[in-house]
């Protein structure tokens, strides 16, 4: 680093520390996923321990994919990039963003801690009791000073558009979280306690948290990575800047309508369920506007997603990110809901999301960072990030068919009478039936471990700051071409 | 303005806040407000000490992760498990647990469909009654003693947030929670019981009767599920989805 | 006011506000006057790399 920095010298270490934990709790939520996959296609992996069960091992799996894998990087983008677009260093100093950092690290560990132990609220999504929620907020607090402050020190006029969508994914995901967790202990020095909010009411309160998790935590926050790293690894500014700005406030104002299509056909009124409905089918709309953007940002410039692995987990992504948001409108529809919900298809379908959009737009990121931040040329291996996309995307597609099969199929199996007029399948006959396929979502999971762990490996390497001796990714095919 | 938005991250905020906080107004607050939300049926009652024991071991466990406790209208689930599920008969649930999959199958009207010893044989070795099941098995409860010895103070935290309990209710927790557990051959006050919570199961859940147990709990919470609406008595109309 | 009183006024105005607010929005994102301004913000992103920031391969 000889090269003087003349204009503002960044916070780049907290952005370390968020990218570490990011690979780190991915690596984690990636494997407790497989065990539990594979428990459900052999139950003796159970173990017929309180702490190894299923009930209590899934919300490790979904609180450390979602909250720690992609809570970190999302946290640790948003600082990297607030910091970029407005030019400034992170408002409140080193410390306050190191508190943010390890503040967020306990939070995941004493949540976590908790579900083995059976400490849950019971609620999906939102499972840490009282005390772990209360540190939250805090936490969360002191996050929106950081990165609001910075915002209001910039030295560009103009809020960059990435910024927008972190903002209303910090904003939002507070007002759900302190919405949501409402709730008394029985005790002041006991975990235990119940919420405010009871049956019909408690149900609609948390899937308007749960489904706005998905539309700001998993959504709107990693819009905001989108509008940043595809126009930067591409470079080239994003497609339409205006649509950019119709994208964000029509996602912002859609999105919090559509958690009642989780509750139909339930004790939900209907006049709800209705609303619900309609605005998860409007929100197809703005949703593939996004798509659009960020793919077409590469117009022009389409070669480059064969010599740049990286920028092809970035727009892979999008593309995943556009299929799951075809597919939950349309799974918000009554009659195909019918048939879905209580079924796999809803397992899959999170998973092209969580898997195809999240993941990959997250390792994507990584791949961006960890050069920039460690002050490496280049990548250890691209090769490397090539055999990870590899491996992610058969690993996601094995997923996401096997779980369609066995969601439509069970769905089909429960609704299906014999000719005498009798329910043709006992419940556990449809529950026998699903067993090849857990097999194989299962499979499908450890290749994408497997892919992560190359990434790992190769993060690790770039970071020492060894670079691997190959052949240019660009070489291969006309190589090969050459050779016909 | 807008450019102003773009500019000003006070105003930026406040017009997100805005934005997002309409749809929960509309969606959530009439919840509380429109009064057919949660229909007018008898027999509902607030849980027993012990019943809610054994809810609070259901959440513990998870067990909502792979059951639903929600019966949709529809032909082929009524014939499955029974009368769909109606609002009011989780009005007491703090938090409800409707669950949102069916690895398993729905258990709103699981009570009173199973023996008390089919329950505990199920819950300690699933496989050993349903070969094909892929339940993990819970051995550990039927030999955890059941911790519940602040059943009073989780009465009144419920109270606080809107559960029905008498100070009747509350006084007599810990005793109503026993001898729910011994049913009539304990020396407990079983009458009392009964007109605390109308419709109880009593007896010794587990199998064991020298010591109360998490399975008691859990089974017990297991054989009340949709037992208390008596739908015969129920106006068709008034429930009309 | 309560809370009761503004989500009546939301459940009544909500289809109003939807249209009001997309049209605002619509109007100004593709107000020929604001294009050039848009573009130049959609380069925000490259400004850190010509100032000196720490950049690609800087040291």
């Amino acid at each position: 680093m000889n090269q003087a920095i003349a204009s503002p010298s960044y916070n780049e270490d907290v952005v370390k520390k968020f990218v570490i934990a990011a690979a780190f709790w991915g690596i984690v939520g990636f494997l407790v996923g497989v065990v539990i996959a594979f428990q459900l296609a052999y139950p003796v992996l159970n173990l017929d321990l309180e702490w190894t069960s299923f009930g209590r091992l899934r919300p490790v799996h979904t609180s450390a994919v979602i909250f720690a894998f992609g809570g970190n990087i999302l946290i640790g983008s948003s600082l990297y990039i607030v910091q970029r677009t407005s030019r400034v260093t992170l408002f409140g100093g080193p410390a306050l963003a190191n508190m943010v950092f390890w503040g967020y690290q306990i939070f995941i560990v004493m949540a976590a801690l908790g579900y083995v132990l059976g400490v849950t609220q019971g609620k999906e999504y939102a499972e840490p009791e009282w005390y772990v929620d209360l540190w939250l907020t805090v936490i969360w607090v002191m996050y929106l000073v950081v990165f609001a402050g910075t915002l209001i020190t910039r030295k560009e006029s103009h809020i960059y558009v990435a910024n927008w969508f972190f903002l209303a994914f910090i904003i939002t995901v507070a007002m759900l979280h302190l919405g949501n967790n409402v709730a008394l202990p029985v005790s002041w020095f006991g975990a235990k306690s119940y919420i405010a909010w009871a049956g019909v009411r408690d149900a609609m309160t948390q899937w308007w948290y749960g489904h706005n998790a998905v539309g700001f935590f998993l959504t709107a926050g990693f819009l905001g990575m989108m509008y940043y790293y595809i126009p930067k690894q591409a470079e080239r500014p994003v497609y339409s800047y205006r649509l950019s700005v119709i994208h964000f406030w029509a996602i912002t104002f859609l999105y919090i309508w559509a958690g009642p299509h989780h509750l139909h056909y339930t004790a939900l009124p209907d006049w709800a369920q209705t609303l619900g409905m309609t605005f998860s089918i409007m929100l197809w709309m703005p949703s593939w506007g996004g798509m659009i953007n960020g793919i077409m940002t590469l117009s022009g410039a389409w070669d480059k997603l064969r010599t740049d692995p990286v920028l092809r987990f970035l727009v892979t992504s999008v593309g995943f990110y556009g299929m799951s948001t075809f597919e939950g409108p349309l799974m918000s529809i009554k009659v195909v809901n019918s048939l879905s919900h209580y079924t796999d298809w809803t397992i899959g379908h999170v998973h092209s999301g969580a898997l195809g959009w999240n993941a990959l737009v997250s390792f994507g990121a990584l791949y961006f960072l960890v050069p920039k931040l460690w002050n490496r040329e280049r990548l250890y291996s691209l090769r490397l990030v090539n055999l990870h996309f590899w491996f992610a995307t058969l690993g996601i597609v094995l997923y996401i068919t096997a779980m369609w099969i066995s969601g439509i199929m069970q769905g089909l199996m429960w609704r299906t009478y014999d000719t005498l007029g009798f329910l043709q399948y006992s419940f556990i006959e449809t529950v026998e039936a699903m067993h090849p396929y857990y097999v194989i979502r299962a499979l499908g999971g450890v290749l994408f471990l497997i892919g992560a762990l190359i990434m790992v490996y190769n993060l690790w390497m770039t970071a020492k700051g060894k670079t691997r001796n190959e052949a240019p990714i660009a070489l291969a095919p006309s190589a090969s071409s050459a050779g016909n | 303005m807008q450019s102003l938005l773009e500019r000003n991250v006070i105003l930026l905020s406040i017009a997100i806040l805005v934005t997002v906080s309409i749809g929960g107004l509309v969606q959530i607050v009439p919840l509380y407000t429109i009064e057919n939300t949660i229909e007018k049926v008898d027999g509902m009652r607030p849980y027993t000490p012990l019943e809610q024991a054994g809810r609070n071991i259901y959440i513990r466990e998870g067990c909502y992760l792979c059951h639903s406790q929600m019966i949709r209208p529809f032909r082929d689930e009524a014939e499955r498990y029974g009368h769909y599920s109606l609002a009011a008969e989780s009005m007491y649930d703090h938090p409800f647990q409707w669950g949102s999959k069916r690895t398993g199958p729905d258990l709103a009207r699981v009570g009173g469909k199973y023996s008390n010893e089919w329950h505990t044989e199920h819950l300690i070795d699933p496989r050993a009654v349903v070969p094909e099941s892929i339940m993990p098995g819970y051995p550990f409860m039927a030999t955890t003693p059941l911790n519940f010895d602040d059943a009073g103070e989780h009465l009144k935290t419920l109270r606080a947030v809107g559960v029905p309990y008498s100070d009747d209710q509350i006084a007599n927790a810990l005793a109503d929670l026993k001898t729910q557990a011994t049913g009539e051959n304990g020396d407990g006050d079983v009458e009392g019981l009964k007109n605390r919570y109308p419709n109880v199961p009593l007896g010794d859940f587990d199998g064991n009767p020298d010591q109360l147990t998490e399975m008691d709990a859990l089974v017990a919470y297991l054989q009340m599920l949709g037992t208390l609406v008596d739908f015969s008595s129920v106006d068709a109309k008034s429930i009309e989805r | 006011m309560d809370i009761t009183a503004i989500s009546d006024m939301a459940r009544s105005s909500w289809v109003v506000w939807l249209m009001l607010l997309f049209a605002f929005i619509v109007f100004w994102a593709f107000r020929p006057k604001n294009k050039e301004r848009f573009e130049e913000d959609a380069k925000i992103i490259f400004k850190d790399d010509k100032n000196g920031g720490i950049s690609h391969g800087g040291n």
